[in-house]
């Protein structure tokens, strides 16, 4: 006998002067294999065709569909109804621009912090295109792309106490990037020029190692090893 | 633009980094002593002679000859030292105004996250202890030489601390194995980061409860020792052990005066008055 589902889902527009943020309920009758976002499809199909939600992959790739599911961010995709209790509460990301009812502005975050952290490779001579790459140490590009898996999701800066007191906390998201790019070999950036990025409060020396963002990353990345990672390497410019 | 893109001043400003290091170094070594604090309090479970023999090692009796009470003063002086420290540099993460406290709130309840919590509770606990833990701290900065199994017991009953040490008991207790857990995730390089947070977890909250029964247990016995000394409270322990070197120097005050002579014919101390500090 399949249970129904109920949902008290988030409902606000900013944009529209008439809406009044406030929850709304729905019942959805649960199906074999039933993940949040396809119940969240079947609610806009059957029952509110207004409600707005974000998805791309649909596959927990894209991180689009990132939503506090019971209190707590994970992937609308990846998550399956059947783990859940009976009624199920859906709010957006706090720490990120709500755009309406469920989805939120990550792109505009991710992209401000990207722009303050230099989170590119950044390199001191030109590159030749005519030149073959020099081959970088296998284990290496193994351990950089570990770290390239973040999907931006915004999970991890939803999840952190240290964010959402602090907006200006750059979050495991942006300490992850920093991380990378002291990786990568082709990075020129010296551990004085990561520190001038990151080596703050509002940055590494911000972050109280509350570890929601290592409990909650829907790609399960070692956030807690990289954060404290950079930790050491940024408290050695102190000394 | 001649310069590379990633041209940035060279001057940066350390003090960040120090006051992290600074302010997690200072956890530590509160913490830990904590834990010693504990072990050194608990030898009254050995005996009255057990604690004295503690107190006395510390005041350097066993090095000299004779005790040194400032050696404790000067100890407790600097501990109350790191104590400030620490209480300044930790003060940077509270929630400072109303908004922030409120979004941790609503934030923990929602997410319902041991680590998250447990923060709170370093927060509460901090904030209790600038108010209790230094009214402990200058009692022994400035009485350093009753510290002694009559002494401690008669401060607990008679001089009615023992509330104080009963509150103060949990909040270190708490604070203190819940930061050096902190310590070890936020600086610690593990191979596996999320086995090794499972473990020291469990070390953490073993250590706390072995601490916190060891602690009431401590208490008890002062408590009882206290109650049972209080007509007499205020006189001086003695200690009955013969393997304690001879105090060979005199001249010290009352209590090496005392000590060199058979506990029979020590004189009494003038008695305090009822409810007073011993």
């Amino acid at each position: 006998m399949p249970r129904t589902l109920t949902f008290h889902v988030f409902r606000h527009n900013p944009r529209d002067p008439g809406s009044e943020p406030g929850v709304r309920e729905y019942q959805v009758e649960e199906a074999s294999g039933m993940t949040l976002f396809i119940a969240l499809t079947r609610i806009r199909e059957e029952h509110d065709p207004g409600l707005s939600f974000d998805f791309v992959c649909r596959a927990g790739v894209c991180g689009s569909c990132a939503m506090l599911i019971n209190g707590r961010p994970g992937l609308a995709c990846r998550t399956l109804t059947s783990e859940l209790p009976g009624t199920i509460s859906l709010f957006p990301l706090p720490g990120f621009e709500l755009i309406a009812d469920l989805s939120v502005n990550t792109g505009k975050w991710m992209r401000a912090m990207s722009e303050r952290l230099q989170a590119w490779v950044h390199l001191s001579c030109e590159v030749n295109l005519n030149e073959i790459e020099a081959a970088m140490d296998p284990d290496l590009a193994e351990a950089v792309y570990e770290l390239d898996r973040c999907i931006e999701c915004g999970c991890c800066v939803a999840a952190c106490g240290t964010a959402l007191m602090r907006p200006d906390f750059v979050g495991a998201v942006g300490m992850n990037k920093l991380a990378r790019f002291r990786l990568d070999p082709r990075d020129d950036r010296s551990d004085a020029e990561y520190y001038q990025l990151i080596g703050d409060d509002s940055g590494i020396f911000g972050c109280m190692s509350l570890l929601g963002c290592q409990d909650v990353c829907p790609k399960e990345l070692s956030l807690q090893t990289q954060i404290a990672y950079l930790r050491r390497a940024m408290a050695r410019q102190g000394l | 633009m001649n310069s590379p893109d990633s041209f940035l001043p060279p001057r940066i400003d350390p003090w960040p980094a120090r006051l992290d290091l600074l302010q997690s170094a200072t956890g530590l070594v509160l913490g830990l002593f904590m834990w010693l604090h504990m072990l050194f309090v608990s030898s009254i479970l050995l005996g009255n002679d057990a604690m004295w023999t503690v107190a006395r090692f510390f005041e350097g009796y066993f090095f000299f000859g004779y005790p040194l009470p400032w050696l404790v003063s000067a100890f407790v002086a600097m501990i109350f030292a790191l104590f400030v420290t620490h209480a300044w540099l930790a003060l940077r993460k509270f929630p400072t105004h109303w908004r922030q406290h409120m979004a941790y709130m609503r934030h923990m309840r929602a997410m319902r996250h041991e680590d998250t919590f447990l923060w709170f509770v370093q927060v509460l606990t901090g904030f209790a202890m600038f108010f209790l833990a230094p009214v402990h701290l200058y009692l022994m900065l400035t009485h350093p030489e009753l510290i002694g199994p009559y002494e401690s017991a008669d401060r607990v009953w008679s001089g009615r601390m023992w509330p104080l040490y009963l509150v103060l008991l949990f909040l270190v207790e708490l604070h203190g194995g819940i930061g050096l857990y902190r310590l070890a995730v936020k600086w610690g390089d593990f191979k596996d980061a999320v086995a090794s947070r499972r473990k020291l977890k469990r070390l953490k909250w073993g250590l706390t409860v072995f601490f916190l029964v060891l602690g009431l247990a401590t208490l008890a016995a002062y408590m009882k020792l206290g109650m049972e000394h209080a007509p007499n409270a205020g006189e001086r322990y003695q200690p009955a052990v013969s393997f304690l070197p001879p105090l060979s120097k005199g001249g010290g005050g009352g209590f090496l005066a005392r000590a060199s002579v058979p506990p029979s014919q020590i004189p009494p101390n003038p008695p305090l008055a009822k409810g007073g500090m011993a």
